[in-house]
């Protein structure tokens, strides 16, 4: 479905892109996982035929995206991180306008479209820029189906949107599945990885990570461990100071102790922290997360660089 | 003058017919860091901009660092610091110059600017990169200087509206080390955020559902309450859907 190929993208001395290759099949969701700045929405825009790579190549339905770009367009639906449809439209108003562009009619009823429609339908005359951050993206995933694409692009579609509203969002995206649509969508939550088949970290515009969300915790290096006590907070400092540890960093209400011997035992970190005058501590053995995953390639990425 | 550093007494805003905050009364304590959390449009950000003096409220009232925010809000605006998630900082400015910019819209004297400037390098570690173009400077450093901006003239009150949307793991913990290092120095925060995991970093929360707010209290409070075993599962229980 799409093939990209040691692509690379500078903008003077700045590398937004290094050396990119993925291949994304066809009905698959997948998620480009990494934060602002490293390089996600360049790599959306050149595959939307917006901009051109500075090297290397990429193919989408096997039309190459710089001599096929008008064939590729009309086969992909593109959403763009900055909300980009008319605020002083309605609901209605702006998918009619976007099926339009591409010469075809909105059809209430189709089988695409029809479940996302059922969530804005009851709000179909209101402008667009009157509707909630929620409800905005629910209408732009609309327009960026009304004609019926086969290869979604969705560029950050749940930042800063209320994690209610992006479980629903989601589960838009995995039933879009059943009607043979390819989804290549990013964002910023590392807790959305997990809803993805396939997922690539992406930071400092290199892919640290290709795999499945289970493959990339199954590749987790080191052992980790969780920490909890009624003031864990002040616990962060000595975990650190700690000979063994390899980083250490809060996560919600449990610390997470990241260590490279496997010697480790929960009983040794409880006994250092009782030699620090910490008591009552509770430790355990845990599995890596995505987000311990991308802290622990981050670290490595940047081990390398220095 | 109140020792609280907010103190809001039910207090409304209304447009035309749509109540968009309703009755909102809290307390919030000197040093605390208070999460504010709700739904896209729940009307968070109406009740923040009362807070800090830019709008007016239809009902109620509220004290901020001693001051009313509907009569006093120039010296509501001075005791406060905010940061909002686009950070206002100027890209085409080095450090240094945002710094010295904000210092003095705040009115801060040439030697105390010298000062905070030395305090806030040496407590983030922005020594090094005080003389770089803003634009330069990844995400991470950025979302450091417009902390540092939002705390320059030491506020009693500092406000974060989502500061950690967008930022990579390692930079977003780190974050909110910093937020907990401030609190700690006795200022206030007063921070929502899109993050559950983030609200247990909070000393209370509040969660706020269609212009009222539903919970009140510590999170692990909360999380009893609710019998949940996150904040995250609580947040889905209380927030309903909205246009």
């Amino acid at each position: 479905m799409v093939y990209i190929e040691n692509l690379s993208k500078n903008f003077g001395a700045l590398q937004a892109l290094s050396n990119i290759h993925l291949h994304i099949k066809p009905k698959q969701l997948f998620g480009l996982i990494g934060p602002d700045g490293a390089g996600k929405s360049t790599l959306f825009e050149i595959l939307a035929t917006l901009r051109l790579p500075s090297s290397g190549k990429a193919t989408i339905h096997g039309f190459d995206l710089q001599s096929k770009a008008k064939q590729i367009r009309k086969t992909i639906g593109f959403m763009p991180g900055q909300f980009s449809l008319y605020p002083d439209l309605s609901i209605l108003e702006n998918i009619q306008f976007f099926a339009h562009v591409y010469g075809v009619h909105f059809d209430e009823s189709s089988p695409l479209t029809r479940d996302i429609w059922q969530h804005i339908a009851p709000f179909k005359h209101r402008p667009a820029g009157k509707l909630s951050g929620g409800m905005k993206q629910k209408l732009a995933l609309c327009c960026a189906l009304a004609h019926r694409p086969t290869l979604l692009l969705l560029d950050e579609p749940t930042t800063g949107v209320d994690p209610v509203s992006r479980k629903e969002f989601w589960e838009m995206l995995q039933s879009l599945k059943l009607h043979n649509i390819t989804t290549l969508v990013s964002t910023p939550y590392m807790d959305e990885a997990q809803l993805c088949e396939c997922i690539a970290l992406i930071q400092n515009g290199k892919i640290l990570a290709v795999n499945s969300p289970s493959g990339i915790q199954a590749q987790f290096k080191f052992h980790l461990f969780g920490v909890q006590s009624a003031h864990a907070n002040t616990l962060l400092k000595p975990l650190r100071q700690f000979e063994k540890t390899q980083h250490c960093f809060a996560f919600g209400k449990t610390l997470h102790l990241t260590v490279k011997d496997a010697s480790v035992s929960e009983n040794d970190i409880v006994e250092y922290l009782k030699t620090q005058g910490h008591e009552h501590v509770e430790v355990w053995r845990m599995q890596a997360g995505i987000e311990d995953c991308f802290i622990e390639l981050m670290h490595s990425e940047n081990h390398e660089r220095s | 003058m109140s020792a609280l550093s907010i103190q809001a007494h039910q207090l409304s805003k209304t447009f035309g017919h749509f109540v968009a905050v309703k009755d909102l009364s809290l307390e919030v304590q000197p040093g605390e860091i208070f999460g504010f959390l709700g739904a896209n449009g729940a009307g968070k950000t109406t009740a923040m901009r009362m807070l800090c003096g830019l709008l007016k409220p239809s009902f109620g009232h509220a004290m901020v660092a001693g001051f009313n925010i509907a009569t006093q809000t120039e010296q509501v605006k001075k005791n406060i610091g905010y940061m909002s998630q686009k950070f206002s900082i100027y890209d085409d400015l080095t450090l240094k110059e945002n710094i010295q910019l904000f210092s003095t819209i705040y009115g801060l004297k040439s030697a105390q600017t010298q000062e905070r400037m030395k305090q806030l390098a040496s407590q983030f570690g922005l020594e090094n990169k005080l003389k770089s173009l803003v634009s330069t400077l990844p995400l991470g450093w950025k979302q450091k200087l417009a902390f540092s901006l939002a705390i320059i003239h030491q506020p009693r009150i500092v406000f974060l509206d989502e500061p950690t949307s967008g930022v990579d793991p390692i930079t977003r913990r780190q974050f909110w080390e910093m937020i907990s290092d401030t609190a700690k120095a006795g200022t206030t925060v007063f921070v929502s955020t899109h993050y559950m995991d983030e609200a247990e970093y909070c000393d209370r929360v509040s969660i706020m559902v269609d212009g009222q707010i539903q919970v009140l209290d510590t999170p692990q409070k909360i999380r009893e309450q609710f019998s949940a075993p996150t904040m995250d599962d609580v947040f889905s229980l209380l927030a309903r859907k909205k246009p």
